[in-house]
This record gives structure tokens, C-alpha cells and sequence, in this order.
């Protein structure tokens, strides 16, 4: 494994090759916020809260910290005033729809994003994936989806894989930077609907 | 659609899992819709997890994992009908059946599209139902039409 050399913050960092700028920032201590990745999951890029500037041939330019792997001689940005901008809009966009969000929350505080800003659109989810690649990737059970496409996207539990694995796994209730709220809720829901009795009632 | 007809399309694909897509379009071609009989069938033969393959049915427009209504009714939104008032008119349809453009009622009865130009320009705005065109000049007309389908 090679070794990159690069700058993060005015720091010089050494990196080994095939590492995203993320785990490099991550390995010197330097805090990027990030919501939808996990180090066990494939590279998501959802949330965009891990924006970073990185310039390159003398130009600056946007990118996401946990997909982009490190090269020789980079010049990566994390706290830049656009980068501050940029984060405190996603937030606020993110928190339109997660309001209580512990997690969004404690980064609008840091990033100055006011939750007001957006009509509410409660649906508790900011379509991270977390909880739908894990049930995938790590479980591979995928008994928790996304299902349609669009702004009617959501996340939804099969009833049928459902009622026999979750009940004694909801590992990916944890992981749900909204809050287990709503996979409880979607989870009971389906539960509820496979039970044959109580649908032919 | 029995299991054997689907069992016979799912060969002829060789159960591959990467032809997930193109497998269930051929399905959906011979059966109209994708339910839920032929999704878990699918999932079975393909080893795919049926939450995979409801994810992938629910994402495309393609799909249908709602039967088509007895009668579908497609509204015209093209220039020249939305220019004269398509929208109102899809609108006081989607009112007075109770559904939205792309959905099914719960009897299926009805289904609703809003379509890009069907070509009868001169006549919009214009409702087809079941093939047949009907021009709409006032919104009071769109009561009758649909009434003589109910």
C-alpha cells in the first residue's frame, strides 16, 4: 500500500492509498459531519452533509468527503464559509421533514440552521438508507425497503420477511438518525397486516 | 396468470437475477399487472429477497402492482389541451372519483392518467375513456361523461 501525501485544513495529512478523504480526515482527527454513512455499508452519498471543497488543476470544486478516495498532493476544505452554507441548507431541508431529530438537531446547533426555516413536512425520514442497507447488505434480508420513487419515496417493512426476522433483530432501529420513530411505527404497521386473523376481521 | 405460465417466462430468462427488470415486463405484458402472487413467485425462483423485488417494481413507472380500473381514463395534458383548461379538468376528475392522476379507485372502477398530446388537438380539451375520445368545453360536462361510465 502506498502512502499519499495531502492537506486537510492546513494539515499536512499522509494517507494510504485507496482511502477516502473522509477515513483520512477521520485518522488525524479532523470532524466532517456525516448522516448517512457507516463504516460496514457501501458509499451512499445521500445526505451530502460530508461536502468538502477540494481543489484540483487550480480549480475548486464540490465533493462528497466519504466518496472521494485521497490522491497525491490534494487540497481538501472542510470548514470553508460555502461549506458552512451549504451544510446549514441541507439541514435545514433535512430537518423539514425530521423536526425531533436528536442528530439534526445537535448539527443545526453547531452549523446555525434554523428549523423553521421549511414548511414541515413530517414524514421522519430523510431518506438516508441506513436502516434499508443494512437489512440489505449486512442482514441480507432487505425486510425493510424503499418503496416508489420520487417525493413519494419511502421506507417500508415486508410483512412477510418482517413478521419472522425482525422481531428479533431491529439492529437498524439504532441506526435511524431520526429516531427508531418511524420503523417502529412502520414495523407494527406491517406486523399488524400479515396477522391473518385481524385482516379478516 | 397461473404459476406455470410465469415459471415459463422466468425460464426463458434463464433465472438470472441481473434480468430482473426485462422478466418483469414480459410478466406484466401477458398479465396486465405485477401482484403479489407473481412478486413472491419471482423472488422464489430468482433467489432475489422480496423486499428487492417489491423495490424494484414500486420504483418504475412501468409497473403496475395495482390492477388497471374497468375503465381508464386518460386526460389530455398536452400544449394544446393545457392551454384550454386541461388541468381543470383533470382535476375535477380526479374530484369526482376520488383519485389522483396514476392511481386506481378502491372498486376499480377507474383509473386515472394524465397523458402527454393524444393527438385530437382541435377537440381540447380532450378525456379519452376506453379509446374514446371525448372534447370537454365545460367543465359541467365532465359530470355527464363520466357518469355515463359509472
Amino acid at each position: 500500500m502506498g502512502v499519499v501525501n495531502l492537506t486537510i485544513d492546513d494539515l499536512e495529512v499522509k494517507a494510504e492509498e485507496g482511502m477516502t478523504v473522509l477515513e483520512a480526515a477521520q485518522s488525524v482527527g479532523i470532524d466532517i459531519p456525516t448522516l448517512c454513512h457507516h463504516d460496514k455499508l457501501q458509499t451512499y452519498t445521500a445526505c451530502r452533509i460530508c461536502m468538502v471543497e477540494v481543489e484540483a488543476r487550480g480549480r475548486i470544486k464540490l465533493d462528497t468527503a466519504c466518496s472521494s478516495p485521497v490522491r497525491e498532493n490534494m487540497v481538501v476544505k472542510t470548514r470553508t464559509e460555502r461549506i458552512m452554507r451549504i451544510r446549514k441548507t441541507l439541514l435545514e431541508l433535512m430537518l423539514a421533514h425530521a423536526p425531533d431529530s436528536r442528530d439534526l438537531q445537535d448539527y443545526a446547533n453547531e452549523y446555525g440552521a434554523d428549523r423553521k426555516r421549511f414548511e414541515k413536512m413530517s414524514s421522519f425520514c430523510i431518506h438516508c438508507g441506513l436502516c434499508v442497507r443494512y437489512c440489505a447488505e449486512v442482514k441480507k434480508k432487505s425486510a425493510v425497503v424503499f418503496v416508489g420513487s420520487g417525493v413519494s419515496r419511502e421506507i417500508s417493512f415486508v410483512p412477510e420477511v418482517a413478521s419472522k426476522e425482525c422481531w428479533n433483530c431491529k439492529e437498524c432501529f439504532e441506526l435511524c438518525p431520526t429516531e427508531a420513530l418511524q420503523a417502529a411505527y412502520v414495523l407494527s404497521g406491517a406486523l399488524i397486516t400479515s396477522l391473518p386473523t385481524l385482516a379478516e376481521v | 396468470m397461473d404459476e406455470a405460465k410465469i415459471d415459463q417466462v422466468i425460464d426463458k430468462h434463464h433465472s438470472k437475477a441481473g434480468s430482473l427488470i426485462q422478466l418483469l415486463l414480459d410478466i406484466q405484458e401477458e398479465s396486465g399487472w405485477l401482484s403479489k402472487e407473481i412478486l413472491e413467485r419471482v423472488s422464489e425462483k430468482l433467489q432475489v429477497p422480496l423486499g428487492l423485488v417489491q423495490q424494484t417494481a414500486t420504483f418504475y413507472k412501468a409497473f403496475r402492482v395495482v390492477p388497471k380500473g374497468q375503465h381508464v381514463i386518460n386526460v389530455c395534458n398536452g400544449t394544446a389541451c393545457h392551454s384550454r383548461g386541461a388541468q381543470h379538468v383533470l382535476d375535477k376528475i380526479g374530484d369526482l372519483i376520488g383519485i389522483k392522476p396514476g392511481e386506481t379507485n378502491v372498486n376499480h372502477s377507474f383509473s386515472l392518467e394524465s397523458r402527454n398530446c393524444l393527438g385530437h388537438c382541435a377537440l381540447g380539451p380532450v378525456v379519452e375513456i376506453d379509446g374514446k375520445a371525448h372534447s370537454i368545453i365545460t367543465l359541467d360536462e365532465v359530470n355527464d361523461v363520466i357518469k355515463k361510465y359509472e
